[in-house]
């Protein structure tokens, strides 16, 4: 029974290093000699190398780095370079996009200037790992899916940097680099905005969030569970069913009445990971140029309920002669 | 040590960490729920016993000494220099002094404030300041009537904010901030640091000076569901938050003390406190911008702030924590004179 509820690998196939199949011409060749760790082995595949990095790969990390030291030295400036206080401020230290009051031109460094170009480059980043990510399956002769699994990602990261700020005419309206910085914003937004939760689009998002989670949980006890019967050959069960997957697809048709097919769990688990930030970023997109306050929205469109009024009913005093 | 350990020491250590992190910074229960709201709203006010039992302690209110009346001769024709306690009677005026030094300067004594070698010398600064602060006291026991005493004749008094100490605890100044590397890093943007101001999270770290001094616009949301023309931003909209979070803090109190979270600008379904807290906001104001901010001309350096200025007053230096301070006690009733006539 433990066996099976280990959180360990507990098979470690060691045989001679793969270096991996041919590649097209005009590829770099891949670096590094194999070798095998027993502590990854554990967590997964106990062989490191070889790594392929290109020169989308090189660039990407490039400007990743490039990004990565704007962020972190602004984050050491605005502690006045002290080492210690970086530490111990580090996750409410941030780099803060510019004010308000310069809408989309170009603000000098200090005012927000260091953020625009950190966001250039760690988009070039993005883009750059995105290509790479795209032309390496395609080198290995595999489909493209993980590239535009990761395009969703990059595109709500894009709306909420780029695109809504673009079309709300505010660098302002985007996210700052920093950690409780960049969640301090998100609880603001959905404030200035009337309540995010009645924004759809979020309710969308929410949906494909948690049911990204329940429906990897299910997956992986499910082939975990029939791995006895060889359920983990998932791709071969596919076409050639076996006992494992028959009797997966008994232990749910029994469960729920209704079960997935060892082709079909790995296309709702690709879409609703895509549909989280893909349904996400439009919730976001909307939100300040067509809709301004969620809450009235929902109200007019029937969703927000009224509740009987249980304290006297109050008027803005701002309205009256008060002091 | 053998390899196949190492994972276990890991997990150790991070179990470690994870507790370390539980037993600091989450509350221990029991937690009470104490519905305000129509039900399933979440209209709910949480308090843990333990805490209001040390809120409990902490505000207990000293005894008042008897009063005889104010009868008699007045204080203003007995004493010399009395500027605006003049009206009250002898008895009254003495029986008020001697309290105030229980309230302010217990330790200290009457030399707090006198000279005592000609008690009415305005040698001491803290006698011009004291002077200043009866009439505030007075000011807003008869002008903020809004505010303290909304719902009962609560009132103010020294001991509101006091407690015993010349200073009350919790004051505050202007605050710019730590000190930036400036040349070409970025400029302090006023957060993306510690607030303590506002729970600790990375929100503006000095909402006072915006809002409890100058009088910048609270409000942020929008009133209509389409886009028709309110400009504020996310970046102001961490400034509202971040005073909302201090108020919070300030009266021990959750969001729905006030608001009906799901919608927080709409009146119609927010709470009769938040009608009170809009008065509060416009006192808090005109007391640091007409009585506190004037006394820096009369503070030696020490008491100012590092941009040189007054301490000032906002929501925690009277609340201490509490929903209504000192739990609603009805203090100033015995005492008539700290209400202007």
């Amino acid at each position: 029974m433990a066996e099976y509820q280990n959180i360990f690998t507990r098979v470690q196939v060691r045989g001679p290093a793969h270096i991996g199949v041919s590649l097209p011409r005009g590829s770099w060749t891949r670096t590094g000699t194999p070798l095998f760790s027993y502590l990854l082995g554990l967590i997964g595949d106990a062989q490191i190398g070889p790594i392929y990095l290109g020169l989308s790969g090189i660039a990407s990390l490039l400007c990743g780095f490039i990004a990565f030291e704007i962020i972190g030295l602004n984050m050491m400036a605005s502690v006045n370079w002290s080492p210690m206080e970086f530490l111990r401020q580090l996750p409410w230290l941030a780099l803060e996009p510019p004010p308000p009051a310069y809408g989309l031109h170009i603000p000098p460094l200090a005012e927000g200037g260091w953020w625009l170009m950190a966001g250039f480059f760690l988009t070039a980043s993005l883009l750059l790992w995105w290509a790479r990510m795209y032309r390496r399956a395609t080198a290995l002769g595999l489909g493209t899916h993980t590239a535009w699994a990761f395009a969703s990602a990059i595109w709500l990261y894009l709306v909420l940097g780029f695109i809504r700020p673009v079309m709300m005419g505010s660098w302002a309206e985007a996210v700052p680099f920093g950690i409780f910085p960049h969640l301090d914003w998100t609880a603001a937004f959905s404030i200035r905005y009337g309540n995010l939760y009645y924004n759809p689009f979020h309710m969308l998002s929410i949906v494909f969030l948690y049911g990204s989670a329940v429906l990897f949980a299910m997956h992986g006890a499910t082939i975990l569970a029939v791995s006895r019967f060889g359920g983990e050959r998932e791709v071969e069960q596919i076409t050639d069913r076996g006992t494992a997957a028959e009797r997966a697809a008994i232990f749910w048709r029994w469960t729920m009445g209704f079960n997935a097919t060892f082709e079909s769990w790995h296309r709702w688990g690709w879409w609703f990971a895509v549909l989280c930030p893909l349904t996400g970023g439009i919730g976001m997109l909307l939100t300040g140029t067509v809709v301004d306050n969620w809450f009235l929205w929902g109200v007019k469109h029937g969703l927000a309920p009224s509740y009987p009024e249980v304290f006297p009913h109050l008027v803005d005093p701002s309205l009256g002669a008060g002091k | 040590m053998k390899l196949a350990n190492i994972p276990v020491l890991f997990g150790g250590l991070a179990i470690l960490a994870v507790s370390v992190i539980v037993l600091l910074k989450f509350e221990r229960p029991p937690i009470d729920g104490i519905q305000r709201g129509y039900r399933g709203t979440g209209m709910v006010e949480l308090y843990n016993p333990r805490t209001v039992a040390r809120l409990a302690e902490a505000n207990q209110v000293p005894t008042s000494l008897p009063s005889f009346g104010n009868v008699g001769p007045k204080a203003g024709t007995t004493y010399k220099n009395v500027k605006v306690l003049g009206d009250v009677s002898v008895g009254e005026f003495t029986r008020l002094m001697a309290t105030v030094t229980n309230w302010v300067s217990p330790v200290q004594g009457c030399a707090y404030c006198h000279d005592t070698n000609n008690m009415a010398s305005d040698a001491v600064y803290t006698k011009v300041v004291s002077r200043r602060m009866f009439e505030m006291v007075r000011h807003i026991n008869k002008d903020w009537t809004t505010h303290v005493a909304a719902s009962a004749p609560t009132g103010v008094t020294c001991y509101t904010c006091h407690r015993g100490q010349p200073v009350p605890a919790n004051i505050w100044f202007n605050d710019p901030g730590p000190v930036q590397a400036g040349g070409y890093t970025q400029v302090s943007a006023g957060k993306n640091h510690p607030a303590l101001t506002a729970g600790i999270t990375a929100l503006p770290f000095d909402p006072f000076t915006p809002f409890l001094e100058q009088e910048n616009d609270i409000r942020v949301i929008g009133g209509t569901a389409l886009p028709t023309g309110n400009r504020r931003s996310i970046k102001q909209t961490d400034w509202t938050y971040a005073l909302m979070m201090n108020f919070s803090q300030s009266l021990g109190v959750n969001c729905t003390f006030c608001h009906e979270t799901r919608s927080f600008t709409d009146w119609a379904q927010s709470t009769p406190q938040r009608v009170t807290a809009w008065y509060g906001i416009r006192m808090v104001r005109d007391l640091n911008n007409n009585y506190l901010d004037p006394l820096k001309a009369v503070f030696p350096a020490a008491r100012l702030g590092s941009e040189g200025d007054s301490p000032k007053v906002n929501c925690a230096t009277c609340h201490n924590g509490v929903y209504k301070p000192l739990f609603g006690a009805t203090m100033a009733k015995d005492f008539p004179e700290l209400t202007a006539p």
